[in-house]
């Protein structure tokens, strides 16, 4: 079955006074309609670019030269139009991040906001259509009282609140693949924990590929079906979550998986920041 | 310095603004060599060429007596430099003070202080200019002072927003605990942070003093006649618009390359300086 | 701690009730500050003007008057008592309505003041209503097109419009749309042609109300040039603030997320990122809207406007002490009325004040 997002040696590299820094340095990566895959990798590896690629964002910086491919359903969004690539935000293709309050506008009406969401898949839809539906969406990320939400603004209501408000919007116009910024890293553990199970249960209804981007192990591993682990701009292992959790073989992996605390003691073990041995080629896992 | 290199290189303007400003700057310095009249600065008729159109021996024509208009311009550069760097150097250490122990020291200094300079602020410049003009005999002493006295509460406010909210950092925390005093706070701690945008405001400020000293001077509120003045001088030539209409606009055009060049200037110190707007 | 399913916001479907209150609340703390600038600046030019050197008496009656004109005059002024009897004396006729006579017009100060200030005020509100609705669109392209050529073009246009005094631009607006091209009327508010009885002294209302078109067609022939020279300065910084916040609003998470959700780039400009950017930009346009109050008066030296700012300089020159008083004060009470409005505007417009319940600007 061909993926739904098939990327090819992805490259990336910007410019400033400085010169050229490349920053991706050959990405492949693929996902399979209703697929839920990671891209695991610490603060500056490069996996926040790869989402903005895959959605078009960057290929209009002035600074920024992508090459490899892209593809979406078969076209490659390197190539496209600008507009093409516009017109698949927001309906095909969406995205949540990180910080769920920042993410709206505290100048407008949640009203406001997903009446111009929804109008992507429907320009001639109402006010008073959006206004139902609208409500219809909340209801599913279970927001009591939609109707009030609709009318406040963000700031007026809690972390938690807003990050689903952000899900439902995402999910309003059943786009085919969502990518997921760092999703719920601004909030605190039992609310990010509730809001990734509403994540988990809302994208196989509607059969969504996911595409979360994290540096939290611990949220990868309740999420994901498959990861890629990426340093540095390059993908280092890749593979099904269990099998690289239980097995990790390249030295970034078991790196990054040792550094998570555990209950049982024994603090943070010495982990050399940067060795050659984090360069070594990719180790691909099992059956895919 | 790399890195304001490569700025003035993407944003040609403010080496045009610095260019502007040295010709200016030398002009004004070097009034007495660079003008082709040299002493119609002065009281000096000569009515025999009196308000002639602009010609090769007089590039930008003649006044109603018969000066040397360009000539006259330069000197007028003279004084307008001269003003502003005079406001400058005087208003801006007093507001600085004022600022910097309003932001530091809070409490009741910094409202007594504050709302003095709130009532300032709230004035526009130019009315509370032309108020305190009017009262006062029309001189160029007269007119520094006046604009001085009007000018000082805009940088107690600008450092005063930077005292504050640097109070809270760090190193102001780090120094009251090993036992700074106050003085060494303010002055050696805080002021340096300040500098940058005291620096561009600076340079921003000599073209706005030049429009306000011209301002005045249009009004007969300024520096008066036979010293020559660029806004007096637009002022004698608005009666005889349009016939000669080189009488006001030299003069106006010599006002709007001034401040033109320092408001470039100060643009792309802003930028290199990483001040914000 | 926040429960995942947190209850939606508190009593606050009382958004109007919240707003007057905390209107009502920045409505005082701007009336008191007023009140003190009022007196503040009353106090500042009362004293100046008595204290300086020579007899403000003899200067204000010229060369010629007698020993006894000035006397005369001395006692009228007050002018032999101590300062603060001077400015009680002052302060009780202003509380009369009294303000004295002028020298200039020898008329009563505040006929003249009722003359006069009609004309100034409809120019500084053509002036800034030309600032708003030319200034703050530029402001939007230029940010929406950042770095490209509207971009440039705009910022240099901007810059260059505020390094020049209002009357320099006046001078050059009169040559080139009055005399060389022959658009517009070259001073005045009005042609002789027309007699308009005089009702509000602000000639858009009084035409209309003569029912005489043609004369209102005039008024605004002549008020065009005039208001675009006092308006020019402020449209340049409108532009660039309304660029700058925007420039700072683009950069924010939820642009990245409007953008992501692929919007139009005109639904961005226009909607998203400028009502944000708005707000910040408002206090300072509503002080570059009081200054015009100040550059009016080069304004109307130019184009002969009759106005209230021409009839201060006159008053000025001729060291006509209470008529400088009179106008000093209606025009700073002008512009505390204009900030107090601006400030309404502000709160009004910003959500937060709105839906919070302490006042926070």
């Amino acid at each position: 079955m061909m993926p739904l997002l098939d990327i090819k040696n992805l490259e990336l590299s910007f410019n400033s006074y400085k010169g050229l820094t490349q920053v991706l340095h050959g990405i492949d990566l693929n996902i399979k309609k209703g697929e839920r895959v990671a891209l695991v990798g610490e603060s500056g590896s490069g996996k926040s670019v790869t989402a903005r690629l895959v959605l078009g964002l960057l290929q209009e910086a002035r600074n920024a030269k992508a090459s490899g491919e892209v593809l979406f359903d078969g076209s490659d969004v390197n190539q496209m139009k600008n507009k093409d690539r516009a017109g698949l935000r927001g309906t095909d293709i969406s995205m949540i991040f990180q910080d769920p309050t920042s993410s709206l506008n505290p100048s407008f009406t949640i009203e406001t906001q997903f009446h111009d969401v929804l109008k992507r898949r429907t320009p001639d839809l109402t006010k008073e259509m959006s206004f139902e539906r609208a409500c219809a969406l909340l209801d599913d990320v279970a927001i009591p009282d939609p109707k009030r939400v609709l009318k406040s603004y963000n700031f007026q209501m809690s972390g938690g609140m807003n990050q689903r408000i952000m899900i439902a919007m995402a999910l309003a116009n059943k786009p085919k693949l969502l990518l997921a910024d760092e999703p719920g890293t601004a909030l605190d553990v039992t609310v990010q924990s509730q809001t990734l199970q509403l994540m988990r249960d809302l994208v196989s209804e509607n059969d969504t590929a996911v595409l979360l981007i994290s540096h939290n192990l611990g949220v990868v591993r309740e999420f994901a079906d498959r990861l890629y682990v990426i340093y540095r701009g390059r993908i280092v292992e890749e593979g099904p979550t269990a099998l690289i959790f239980n097995n990790p073989q390249h030295a970034y992996t078991k790196a990054l998986l040792s550094a998570i605390p555990r209950i049982t003691g024994g603090g943070l073990p010495q982990i050399a920041e940067q060795t050659d041995d984090y360069l070594a080629p990719k180790i691909t896992h099992g059956a895919i | 310095m790399i890195r304001a290199f490569h700025i003035l290189k993407s944003n040609p303007l403010s080496l045009v603004g610095m260019i502007l400003v040295l010709t200016i700057t030398l002009c004004a310095v070097f009034a007495p060599l660079i003008a082709p009249f040299p002493d119609h600065n002065g009281a000096v008729v000569e009515f025999l060429n009196a308000n002639k159109a602009p010609s090769a021996q007089n590039w930008m024509g003649t006044d109603l007596v018969g000066r040397d208009i360009f000539s006259r311009i330069i000197y007028a550069y003279q004084i307008s430099l001269v003003l502003g760097v005079v406001v400058l150097a005087i208003s801006t250490p007093i507001g600085t003070v004022v600022g910097l122990i309003a932001g530091y020291k809070g409490g009741w200094i910094e409202t007594v202080l504050m709302r003095i300079t709130d009532v300032f602020l709230s004035v526009p410049p130019l009315v509370l200019a032309i108020a305190m003009m009017g009262v006062l005999e029309p001189t160029l002493t007269n007119a520094m002072l006046a604009v001085t006295a009007m000018w000082w509460p805009w940088y107690a406010r600008l450092v005063y927003n930077i005292a504050r909210s640097e109070r809270e950092e760090g190193y102001v925390l780090a120094a009251e605990v090993i036992g700074a005093s106050s003085n060494h706070i303010t002055f050696r701690e805080i002021l340096p942070n300040c500098l940058p945008a005291i620096i561009t405001k600076m340079t921003l400020d000599m073209g706005f003093v030049i429009i306000i000293a011209s301002s005045l001077s249009f009004l007969g509120l300024g520096v008066q006649p036979p010293t020559p003045d660029l806004g007096s001088m637009v002022a004698e030539g608005a009666r005889y618009l349009p016939d000669s209409w080189w009488l006001s606009v030299f003069p106006g055009l010599a006002i709007l390359l001034a401040v033109f060049g320092f408001n470039l200037l100060g643009d792309g110190l802003r930028e290199i300086l990483g001040v914000e707007e | 701690m926040t429960v995942a399913i947190s209850r939606p916001p508190s009593p606050d479907n009382k958004p109007f009730g919240n707003f007057m209150s905390s209107i009502l609340r920045l409505l005082w703390q701007r009336l008191v500050i007023s009140v003190v600038v009022l007196i503040g600046v009353s106090m500042l030019i009362f004293v100046i003007a008595r204290i300086i050197p020579g007899d403000p008496a003899r200067i204000a009656l010229g060369p010629n008057a007698t020993a006894e004109q000035i006397s005369n005059l001395r006692a009228d002024l007050h002018l032999d008592e101590p300062i603060i009897t001077q400015y009680g004396f002052f302060v009780a006729d202003l509380f009369r309505g009294d303000l004295g006579i002028s020298l200039y017009t020898n008329r009563p100060v505040t006929l003249d003041i009722a003359q006069f200030l009609p004309a100034t005020l409809e120019l500084v509100l053509i002036a800034g209503i030309f600032m708003v609705m030319i200034g703050l669109p530029l402001g939007v392209l230029s940010a929406r097109f950042q770095n490209k050529w509207p971009d440039h073009l705009i910022r240099v246009i901007s810059l260059v419009t505020v390094s020049a005094p209002s009357f320099v631009w006046a001078v050059i607006f009169m040559l080139l749309f009055a005399f060389y091209l022959p658009l517009f009327p070259i001073a005045g508010r009005l042609s002789d042609l027309y007699e308009i009885d005089r009702i509000t002294g602000f000639l858009f209302i009084d035409t209309l109300i003569a029912g005489n078109f043609a004369a209102f067609g005039d008024a605004v022939r002549h008020i065009v040039l005039p208001a675009l020279a006092l308006a020019l300065s402020g449209i340049g910084q409108a532009a660039r603030l309304t660029r700058a916040n925007m420039v700072e609003t683009y950069k924010k998470p939820y642009i990245e997320m409007a953008q992501a959700y692929g919007f139009f780039p005109s639904r961005i400009a226009n909607h998203y990122a400028f009502k944000p950017s708005l707000i910040p930009s408002l206090t300072i346009i509503g002080l570059d809207f009081a200054a015009m109050f100040g550059n009016a008066f080069l304004v109307e030296a130019v184009f002969a406007w009759p106005g209230l700012s021409r009839y201060g300089v006159a008053v000025i020159l001729r060291k006509d002490l209470n008529a400088i008083m009179g106008t000093v004060l209606i025009i700073a009470l002008a512009f505390v009325v204009v900030n107090i409005i601006v400030d309404l505007i502000i709160a009004f417009l910003n959500p937060r004040i709105r839906y919070s319940e302490k006042a926070k600007p």
